[in-house]
This record gives C-alpha cells, sequence and structure tokens, in this order.
C-alpha cells in the first residue's frame, strides 16, 4: 500500500527532489510554511511567494507549485512591496536568507517594516553566506572562522527581532528548526496578521557551517538547538550569565498598527 | 473618480505631459525616488494614481523602485518608475531582472549632467549608452527619445504600449531641458488613445504545458493571482519555467531567445522621423537636439540648399538598416549630441564608409546646440 | 505504517534522532543515491506523533494509521 505525504499536493510535479543538501533546514523550513497554509485550509494560488538569492530562496522557488518570484538578492521585500500594493487581495509572502533579507536587503527591510505592510516575512538565519560556500555575514557569532573571517568574525551579530522591532514589525517571532509545530503555528498567525510579519528561523546548515565551523552535523546542530533555546516568557526569571549562548525563542512582538494597503484604501476613500 | 484622460489643449511641463501620458496609457502603479530634474513626474504620480484607482509608491530607494514597479506588473498592472542618471545606475540591476523575465515596464530616465552627481538640472545626453549596455549581460533594448513636451504625452503612450507587446522594459530617454520647459500638448480623446493590451495565458494550464518565456513570438505572461502557478526568475531559464544553471545549452537557449525577441522585431518597433529628400547633407539627431537642428534647417530656406534631418524617436535598436540606406544616397552625415558621441560610432559603423560621418557637439556640453553653429558646419562640409 | 521514500531521502538522520521511541535506526545500505536510508525497526513502538515526518526535509518519510492509507 502506498502512502502519499500529505503535503505533496502543493509541490510543483516534476520538483518533488530538492537540490538542498542533506539535513538542511530549508526543507523544515518549507513544511512549515506548506503545514501552515493546509491547517488554515486555504487555497495556495491567494499567495504569492517572493524569494531573493540564496539557498533559503530556494525554499518557495521551485518547489511550490504556486505563484513564485524568484527576484535578484537582497530585493525580494522591495519586490513583494509592489505586488502587495498593486493587489492588496493577494497574500504576500517573502522567504529568504538572512545575508538576502539584512545584509544587501537591509534597508528594505527596515523600510517594510516601517511601513507595516501586510507581508509575512521569514529569514531562515543559518549565520552564513551558505550558497557561495561559507563566507561571514551578518548574523554569523562574533569571533567565528569562515572562509572571509579566517582570523575570527569581529562584527557583532543582529539582533533580528530587535531590529524588527525597532523598524516597526507589527509581529515579530523567532524559532529554530526544532521548534517546527511552533513555527507552523507562528506562521499562521503570521499569515492570519494585518501588518508586517517577521518569523526568524535559526536554521542549521550542515555543510557550510556545520562542516567548515565544526558545529557538526545536522543532527547535532539541531539537538544544540533544542538544548540551548530558551521561551521568552522564561528570560525574566533567568541570571544574565544563564542567558548567555542561548538562542531566545517564542512571540516577541504582537501589536496593531495601522496597515499600509488599509490606510491607502481609506486614503482613496477620503479624495473620492 | 477624476478625469483619466486629460482632454484638452494644455501648456504643460515635459515631466507632467510624461505622467499624464502614463495615466492615459493606464499606468496604474508608480514607484519611485525624489531625484531632480525628474522629482515633478513622482509628485504628479503622487496625486493623480489615487483619483484614478492607481498606487504611488515612494521607495526607500532607486533599487527599490524598479523592483516593485517589476512587482507590480507582475500582478498585470501598468507600471512605471522615473529617475535620473545616479538613479538609472542604481537601476540597472534590476532592470536586467526586468530583460530577463520579460516583465513588460516603463522607466523615464531625464537625464543631467553627469558623472556622478554632476549638474542636476541641466541636460546632457549621457545615458545613451548606459542605456543599451548598463546592465551586465547580453540583452536587447527599447528606448525612445522625445524632442518636445507633446512627444513626452505620447512617447510615453507608446512606450507602454511596447513594454505590453514585447514583454520587456522600456525606457524614455529625456533630460532635463525637456523635463523642466513648458510647451503646448494636446491631449485628445480617451477614445482616441490605442491602447496594446498583454497576452495571458491559457487559464488553469501547468508551466510545463506551453511556452510562457523566451519565445520570438512573445511568450503569454502569467500574472500572479490567476491561479497560473506561475515561476518568474532572473537565473538562466528554459520556456517552461524551469530554471537551468548547469548547461551551456539552456544558457545559449536562454541569451539568444532574449536577444532575438527583440531583434526579430525590429522593423515594428523602430522609429525615425526623416525628412531627406535630395539633400548632399543630413544631419542626425535626436532628444533636444532635434529641436536645433530643426531651427539650423530654416537658415538654409532662402539659399535654396537641401539639407535634410534624420531624427531618431527611438534610438535603441539603432537604425542600422535605415542609417545604411541615408548613407548610399547622401555625401555627408553630421551626427549631432549633446554628449561627446554616443550614437556617433553606430552611425559610423552603420554607414560603412559611403558617407562622410561627422560629430557635432555643443558649444558647451549641458546646453543645446545654436543653430547658426549648426548652420555654419553644414556651410563648411557643402 | 511507516514509509520511506527512498528516491527523496538523502540520509541526513533527523527523523532517527528525534523519534522518541526508536522506532527506527540508520540502516547500513545504500540508496541509489548513494546514502545510508533509514528503516524500521520497532514499528509497533510507533505513537504516530509524526516527528519524523515534522522534521524530514525532503517528505521522505509518511507515518499513518491503518485507516488512513490513500
Amino acid at each position: 500500500m502506498k502512502m502519499v505525504h500529505p503535503l505533496i499536493k502543493y509541490v510543483r510535479p516534476g520538483f518533488l527532489s530538492t537540490t538542498s543538501c542533506s539535513g538542511c533546514g530549508n526543507g523544515i523550513i518549507a513544511q512549515g510554511v506548506l503545514r501552515a497554509i493546509d491547517e488554515l485550509k486555504m487555497d495556495i494560488d491567494d499567495f504569492v511567494f517572493v524569494s531573493g538569492i540564496g539557498c533559503a530562496a530556494w525554499i518557495p522557488s521551485p518547489f511550490f507549485n504556486a505563484d513564485v518570484l524568484h527576484t535578484t538578492h537582497g530585493r525580494p521585500i522591495a519586490f513583494a512591496t509592489g505586488v502587495k500594493l498593486s493587489n492588496p487581495k493577494l497574500k504576500v509572502m517573502v522567504i529568504s536568507g538572512d545575508g538576502d533579507l539584512v545584509a544587501i536587503g537591509g534597508n528594505h527591510f527596515i523600510h517594510a517594516a516601517r511601513r507595516n505592510i501586510d507581508l509575512t516575512v521569514i529569514c531562515a538565519n543559518n549565520g552564513i553566506y551558505g550558497m557561495t560556500g561559507g563566507q561571514v555575514g551578518p548574523t554569523t557569532p562574533f569571533g567565528l572562522k569562515t572562509t572571509t573571517s579566517p582570523y575570527g568574525n569581529l562584527e557583532k551579530p543582529f539582533d533580528l527581532p530587535k531590529l524588527a522591532e525597532g523598524a516597526g514589525a507589527a509581529y515579530i517571532a523567532r524559532w529554530t528548526t526544532y521548534h517546527a509545530r511552533q513555527l507552523t503555528r507562528s506562521i499562521k498567525r503570521a499569515i492570519q496578521k494585518k501588518g508586517f510579519s517577521f518569523i526568524e528561523v535559526v536554521s542549521q546548515c550542515p555543510v557550510q557551517f556545520g562542516r567548515r565551523t565544526g558545529a557538526g552535523n545536522a543532527v547535532t546542530m539541531m539537538e544544540n538547538y533544542k538544548k540551548n533555546s530558551v521561551n521568552i516568557k522564561k528570560v525574566d526569571k533567568l541570571k544574565e550569565d544563564e542567558l548567555k549562548g542561548k538562542i531566545i525563542v517564542g512571540e516577541f512582538i504582537d501589536r496593531e498598527e495601522p496597515e499600509l494597503c488599509e490606510e491607502i484604501a481609506k486614503m482613496r476613500e477620503r479624495i473620492g | 473618480m477624476s478625469n483619466r484622460v486629460l482632454t484638452g489643449l494644455h501648456f504643460m511641463q515635459g515631466d507632467i505631459a510624461c505622467a499624464e501620458g502614463a495615466i492615459a496609457a493606464g499606468c496604474r502603479f508608480f514607484a519611485g525616488y525624489p531625484i531632480t530634474p525628474a522629482s515633478e513626474i513622482a509628485e504628479r504620480m503622487a496625486r493623480r494614481l489615487p483619483e484614478v484607482g492607481g498606487t504611488y509608491a515612494q521607495m526607500e530607494d532607486e533599487l527599490g523602485s524598479i523592483a516593485a514597479v517589476i512587482g507590480a506588473s507582475w500582478t498585470g498592472t501598468r507600471a512605471m518608475t522615473a529617475t535620473s542618471g545616479p538613479g538609472f545606475s542604481l537601476m540597472l540591476e534590476n532592470i536586467g531582472y526586468a530583460i530577463a523575465t520579460e516583465t513588460p515596464c516603463v522607466i523615464v530616465n531625464i537625464q543631467r549632467g553627469a558623472p556622478s552627481t554632476g549638474t542636476p538640472s541641466l541636460p546632457l545626453q549621457g545615458d545613451i549608452l548606459q542605456a543599451r549596455r548598463g546592465s551586465h549581460g547580453e540583452y536587447e533594448v527599447i528606448a525612445l527619445a522625445p524632442s518636445s513636451s507633446q512627444e513626452m504625452f505620447d512617447l510615453t503612450i507608446k512606450a507602454f504600449n511596447l513594454a505590453e507587446e514585447f514583454r520587456t522594459p522600456v525606457f524614455l530617454l529625456a533630460d532635463s531641458f525637456l523635463g523642466h520647459m513648458r510647451e503646448e500638448v494636446l491631449i485628445p480623446e480617451e477614445s482616441e488613445i490605442d491602447i496594446v493590451e498583454r497576452k495571458l495565458p491559457p487559464s488553469k494550464k501547468s508551466l510545463s504545458e506551453y511556452k510562457s518565456s523566451l519565445d520570438e513570438g512573445i511568450a503569454p505572461m502569467p500574472v500572479f493571482g490567476q491561479g497560473f502557478k506561475s515561476h518568474v526568475t532572473g537565473s538562466t531559464h528554459n520556456s517552461y519555467g524551469r530554471r537551468n544553471v548547469t548547461d551551456p545549452e539552456a544558457l545559449d537557449y536562454y541569451v539568444r531567445s532574449l536577444n532575438s525577441k527583440i531583434r526579430k522585431h525590429k522593423k515594428e518597433i523602430i522609429s525615425v522621423d526623416s525628412d531627406v529628400k535630395d539633400s548632399d547633407v543630413v544631419l542626425i539627431s535626436y532628444g533636444t537636439t532635434y529641436r536645433a537642428v530643426r531651427e539650423a534647417r530654416k537658415r538654409f530656406k532662402e539659399d535654396k540648399i537641401s539639407v535634410g534631418s534624420f531624427r531618431l524617436i527611438s534610438l535603441w535598436p539603432f537604425p542600422e538598416e535605415e542609417i545604411e540606406d541615408l548613407a548610399k544616397r547622401v555625401k555627408t552625415i553630421i551626427v549631432l549630441e549633446n554628449n561627446l558621441g554616443q550614437i556617433f560610432p553606430y552611425v559610423e559603423a552603420a554607414a560603412k564608409g559611403r558617407a562622410e560621418v561627422i560629430f557635432l557637439p555643443p558649444q558647451l556640453l549641458g546646453t543645446i546646440h545654436n543653430p547658426d553653429t549648426i548652420a555654419k558646419k553644414v556651410r563648411e562640409v557643402i | 505504517m511507516i514509509e520511506i521514500n527512498e528516491d527523496l531521502c538523502k540520509g541526513c538522520g533527523l527523523c532517527v534522532a528525534f523519534c522518541p521511541k526508536d522506532v527506527l535506526k540508520m540502516s547500513n545500505r545504500l540508496t541509489k543515491r548513494g546514502v545510508h536510508p533509514p528503516e524500521v525497526v520497532s514499528e509497533e513502538d510507533c505513537t504516530l506523533c509524526e516527528n519524523c515526518m515534522l522534521y524530514c526535509p525532503d517528505l521522505a518519510i509518511v507515518v499513518g494509521e491503518e485507516e488512513k492509507i490513500v
């Protein structure tokens, strides 16, 4: 008897086998998105997925059997803004990596958050530039030796939820690939939220990060996510040295703010 | 809702005429960033688009602007941006993306003194080659050069129609002189304006069943939100939405198809304004330099000397065959540009030595040619 | 019922690592892709928690009750 994986109906025919490395967190994130859409009983044809350049951008492209816009490096949020503003009925989701979204794409990231435009942005944060072979990036841990920081990274990494919060995002969450169920729940929340929703997913890159820096394989990396995560709700009870090196996960921000497309619609009514 | 088309006779600034042309052409999305001397276009669009049910987006930079325009175009909306040299330079990567993904859109460059910050409110025809070759890679472009406020209106409509018909970005190359001057503009009735619609694919068919890109006959565009399950990528791809970054055959097909899509339709795209008759001397110009040529020709009316004019309305694709024919009929071609020779080498090459080709910049770059200086040059060569 | 699709499996071992009941083990044989797939060693202990399905990046493992079979 043949069982069919329940999410295969969302995969583009002929593209079921992906090019991602063995154990790559991208597949877990892809599942998180598809499960969220499935559990919400939404039609994937009501979505447009926008991604940039990098391994994470291959999560929707070409895997998802839906409208997918695979753009230039750093720009998916700007492309997504154009898609959403010109057809606000579409559900627009950006899925891309840390380098793409907050290094080269940093400006678009903060402005979309500031505008509070109704987008869901999922950042697969593997702390490295994986596609190009393991260079240091804006979320690489301090001190790490990578191919372009051979003597150790001398730059602090971003705290992405804080960056999103400062910029004005309406919904912010961080999970790791270990927290697959919570991730699905947050994605559902983000999809339904009217406003700029940002979800960071700490995700394993077993080859360019794991193998090159000695962090281990996919299993080791995910077991470390499990061991080192602390939920934001527990953070107040812990001392500073207990929090050192920990990944803080959970839902950080969920606020009501005027959303851009709605404001534009109101403006059109106002001017008649 | 306000009038979509402002039918009537107006005294209009070039930038404003361009914006009104876009609205008349059905443009319903503009994303831009303030820059002299194009800011007036953004300001006009910001005011007019909400009146006609469209959207204005002021993006954080020009890279975001062109990205948003491309995103909007993929929802089936006619979209435009307007900028000047420095902004155009920032847009180059995504211009390549628009070409690669065959996204219809209009990009207006009101050129200014350059390089770098230069002189924002002086004209220079300095970005002509950049429009052709600025983005990386091997590709063809369509570029139009208006010469009056009227043409800022008319050619913007034509730009949209060419963009939608050939699924490609189209450039409108003006300059600060044209952008800021005011002239008569006659805007026709809405019913008299021809609008070309892009082709859409057969509904709900899988991408693997029809060509959605890379087709000389211009593939239909599987826009978002209609269940086409489109896959748009700037990576090398085939006609069925499949990316292939491995095989040289794939790259060859991708590059050749994108280029032949325009090359095969050159005759339908090229537009020139030729008045040569039996002249021995022909003045080749485009944009604002044409205005000086027009004046200069009047100086020869009494002498009964026939001085021809060959104006390029479309700059790219370049009218090689038309210029080769021209060179066979005349003795001297004088190319007038407000730069140090950007289409001049192309004219020389196209002439294939059949006529003498001379270059004449204005006395001062950043000004319009003095018609008397042009006339003097013509007398020298006759 | 637990089914593993060897055409999709990349041998990452996440299903084995995160099964709370040790139902799976990495096998010694190699698939066509040249990786070691997991094998079911104690199906009777499977609680259908679906951890393996959740963590498999390649949709290569499916678990289900007898009645749910397609």
